[in-house]
């Protein structure tokens, strides 16, 4: 046993470092947002942070860091372990590690795209010259993806896709879909629905803005109407999607900002410090110290969690179970960790960005609203319990 | 270099404890423990021939040299399966600090015994009113001819009936951290010793020094200067405790999912409904993540570390999941969980004990917020 870093490691935590004090704007901390495990705050996905957002990537790009994870064959350094660190030092600096282009799209390209296809994306997306938004949710189809109403029909050299997506994270500032759609409707369950890349600027596709709970426009509705998607911009097999999907999640759920984590207890733990109430300090308060070391001992455990889980994927071990834990005990934490920052922040908590008397630039309060969505997007809390019980320990379905 | 897996030497002995103890100690015999019947000889025998006795203590004195991790691993079964008995008194609290602290003269007379199954330890600190703070120790050793004498009561103090020695900490000096630590022969005399009627049964005592003499040559470490001691004693202790706790925990989700797995109800596994699943799936995120605790803690022990934070999280949060996965349990048991005819009683208590031992969880999480800075 060993929770050390090597020093290879510890080397690029500091170059990481580096790069973030070096390439965020001196204004950065101002104006970032990011509740941890929250996706109503994620950085980048505001419309007024894209042209930054998108030189970040390519300067990411330059390092090879949006490839971190991925097989060496395709020009990653493989290791996971290296990619978490980077997300958790960007998540830190509440500043996007990468994209669903790179944190998702591009490992699964790597393991089911033709190596056609691995030729001509793996390398962009690697660059970070392109953005991808998931196109999994429908209006009527949100845990449940194999009832997804999305249709492609072959037609020729190309399929012809019709319906409606939701919750679509970042669709107005990403360049294509990784879509699922339904290519199969007669097909057995979880066997009819297949991944492909459709280029945002097809014609036939409409975005519209939904503003979150936070008054952030961070997701969308998409519409597609008649849109014809090349057959080479398949994912993998036709009609084996779903297990692409459930290939992807493993990634995505080591999406929880655990660097987002330690940020805010530090800040707020420098809040107590100086902040008075009745005229004694916030942190001489026995509830209020008891209240913050709680939270940090789960986030120690949510680290454990995290690092856990990346080890296991470079031991060539799916992480399915892990995966699960980590994602179920970081959001549900977030929505904790918001309420107790709310009490320890007391009336002032109320106050938004911008007020005068804001503490912590109005973060808390923000967060507060954006922890709602961790429970629920990439899987509720639910489906993570459900999967941990019947996958993990084998309890019987029915 | 990151690695979250045992050595192939720390499976072993996980595995051969949990098979021995599923053998050796069955919850049977844990029950007649409990109601005061003496932990068998022959057991604690067979304990020591497996080398328990001695797993930490050096090889130079009769032990394999194991490591603290070691040590944890193997607390995690005896938990799995709450055997009592005074492995943890003899080795946690007496072993490992005569190996820290003790003179050559003190280690050569005592460690070889211990890894030969022929010395119980124990640790008397606590006294009535008084609980892990320096300054409320009143337990007095003066100076008498070129030794001392002890007075004093000390409480909750495991193991003292059977104890050879006793580790006892004692005010020499005014000052507030100016505390001694004396190994006493129990059967020095002055010595009454009293049971305690525990939640759990588990032989704890309250021990009253009357004017009990004691060589200087038996002082552990320096005079007046033990308060670090027996911080450090208590602080390793927190992380076996651990152990056994998350042990006893995952014994808990064991049992009540063989259960949910067989038991019907409306023509169906209680295993199959959503609510119960989900009472499983939180039993084990509690589990998997207070484990990482308590191990990293006993890593960095093992390793010479600093392990102040770590060890004071475990411990905060250790015994808190133990009783949120103990009642999750009862739940899925339903009534037959709660009778004495079960099993579950048994692990409910101790749920509990652990919890307070060594220090509660608001204590802990005092500690860490020390540690933050606050």
């Amino acid at each position: 046993m060993n929770f050390d870093f090597s020093e290879e490691e510890r080397s690029f935590r500091r170059e990481v470092e580096e790069f973030a004090k070096a390439e965020l704007p001196p204004d950065w901390d101002e104006k970032a947002l990011y509740w941890p495990a929250g996706y109503g705050t994620l950085p980048g996905l505001e419309e007024e942070f894209k042209e930054f957002h998108d030189e970040l990537l390519l300067k990411l790009g330059k390092r090879g860091w949006l490839s971190i994870g991925w097989p060496s064959e395709y020009g990653g350094m493989n290791s996971m372990v290296k990619h978490a660190i980077l997300d958790d030092v960007m998540s830190y600096h509440r500043a996007p590690p990468g994209d669903v282009s790179t944190a998702i799209g591009g490992p699964t390209i790597a393991k089911v795209a033709s190596d056609e296809m691995k030729r001509e994306w793996l390398p962009r997306i690697a660059r970070g010259e392109l953005r991808f938004w998931l196109g999994y949710s429908e209006p009527n189809a949100g845990s449940d993806l194999a009832s997804i109403k999305t249709r492609a029909v072959d037609d020729g050299d190309d399929f012809v896709v019709n319906g409606q997506k939701i919750w679509s994270s970042g669709a107005h500032i990403a360049d294509y879909a990784w879509l699922l759609a339904k290519t199969d409707p007669g097909a057995p369950k979880y066997r009819g629905e297949t991944i492909m890349l459709v280029d945002n600027r097809s014609p036939g596709i409409t975005i519209r803005p939904l503003e979150n709970i936070c008054g952030i426009h961070s997701f969308n509705e998409v519409f597609f109407d008649d849109v014809r998607v090349p057959k080479k911009n398949v994912v993998g097999n036709v009609n084996q999607g779903f297990y692409s999907v459930m290939l992807a999640l493993q990634y995505e759920r080591l999406f929880v900002g655990v660097g987002a984590f330690r940020r805010i207890l530090d800040e707020l733990v420098a809040y107590v410090k100086e902040t008075k109430s009745n005229g004694r300090l916030l942190a001489d308060d026995a509830l209020v110290r008891n209240k913050l070391a709680s939270m940090a001992i789960e986030i120690e455990v949510v680290s454990g969690f995290y690092w856990r889980t990346a080890w296991l994927m470079d031991q060539g071990t799916i992480p399915d179970l892990e995966s699960s834990m980590l994602k179920l005990f970081g959001t549900e934490l977030s929505r904790t960790l918001a309420g107790v920052a709310m009490e320890i922040l007391g009336p002032a908590g109320q106050l938004k960005r911008g007020s005068k008397w804001a503490p912590l630039r109005g973060l808390v309060n923000l967060g507060y609203m954006d922890s709602v969505s961790g429970p629920i997007g990439a899987g509720t809390s639910e489906v993570q319990r459900g999967i941990i019980a019947t996958r993990g320990l084998g309890l019987p379905r029915k | 270099m990151m690695n979250f897996d045992l050595t192939e030497e720390q499976k072993l002995l996980k595995e051969s404890a949990r098979n021995f103890l599923s053998r050796e100690c069955p919850r049977d015999l844990v029950r007649t423990l409990e109601e005061g019947k003496e932990f068998p000889p022959e057991l604690w025998r067979k304990m020591t021939d497996l080398g328990w006795t001695g797993l930490i203590i050096p090889g130079e004195y009769g032990g394999s040299g194991g490591s603290f991790l070691d040590l944890a691993i193997l607390f995690e079964e005896i938990g799995y399966h709450i055997c009592p008995g005074p492995l943890f008194t003899t080795v946690v609290l007496g072993a490992l600090p005569v190996m820290a602290w003790g003179t050559p003269e003190q280690k050569e007379d005592i460690l070889p015994k211990i890894a030969g199954g022929e010395r119980i330890m124990t640790l008397a600190v606590d006294e009535p009113g008084a609980y892990r703070r320096a300054s409320s120790i009143t337990a007095k050793a003066s100076t008498a001819g070129d030794g001392f004498v002890i007075d004093g009561t000390k409480l909750f103090v495991p193991d003292a009936d059977r104890a050879d020695l006793l580790l006892c900490a004692a005010r020499t000096g005014a000052d507030e951290e100016e505390i001694t630590l004396f190994i006493v022969e129990k059967d020095a005399p002055g010595i009454t010793i009293t049971p305690l009627q525990t939640l759990a049964g588990d032989r704890q005592f309250e021990v009253v020094f009357n004017g009990v003499p004691v060589k200087k040559e038996r002082i552990l470490g320096e005079p007046d200067r033990a308060w670090p001691i027996i911080e450090d004693i208590h602080r390793k202790a927190t992380v076996i405790l651990c152990a056994e706790m998350i042990g006893g925990a995952q014994a808990v989700m064991d049992m009540s999912l063989e259960y949910a797995r067989e038991r019907t109800q409306f023509n169906r596994p209680i295993g199959s409904f959503q609510a119960i699943q989900h009472h499983f799936a939180n039993m084990l995120a509690d589990i998997s993540g207070s484990r990482y605790l308590f191990l990293k803690a006993a890593w960095k022990i093992s390793e010479g570390r600093d392990a102040s934070m770590d060890a004071a999280m475990a411990k905060a949060r250790v015994g808190e999941a133990y009783r949120r996965v103990t009642i999750l349990g009862h739940q899925i048991f339903g009534g037959i969980g709660f009778t004495k005819e079960h099993d579950m009683y048994l692990y409910h208590e101790r749920s509990m004990t652990g919890d307070l031992k060594f220090g509660g969880a608001d204590l802990h999480r005092a500690r860490v917020a020390e540690e933050l800075g606050l």
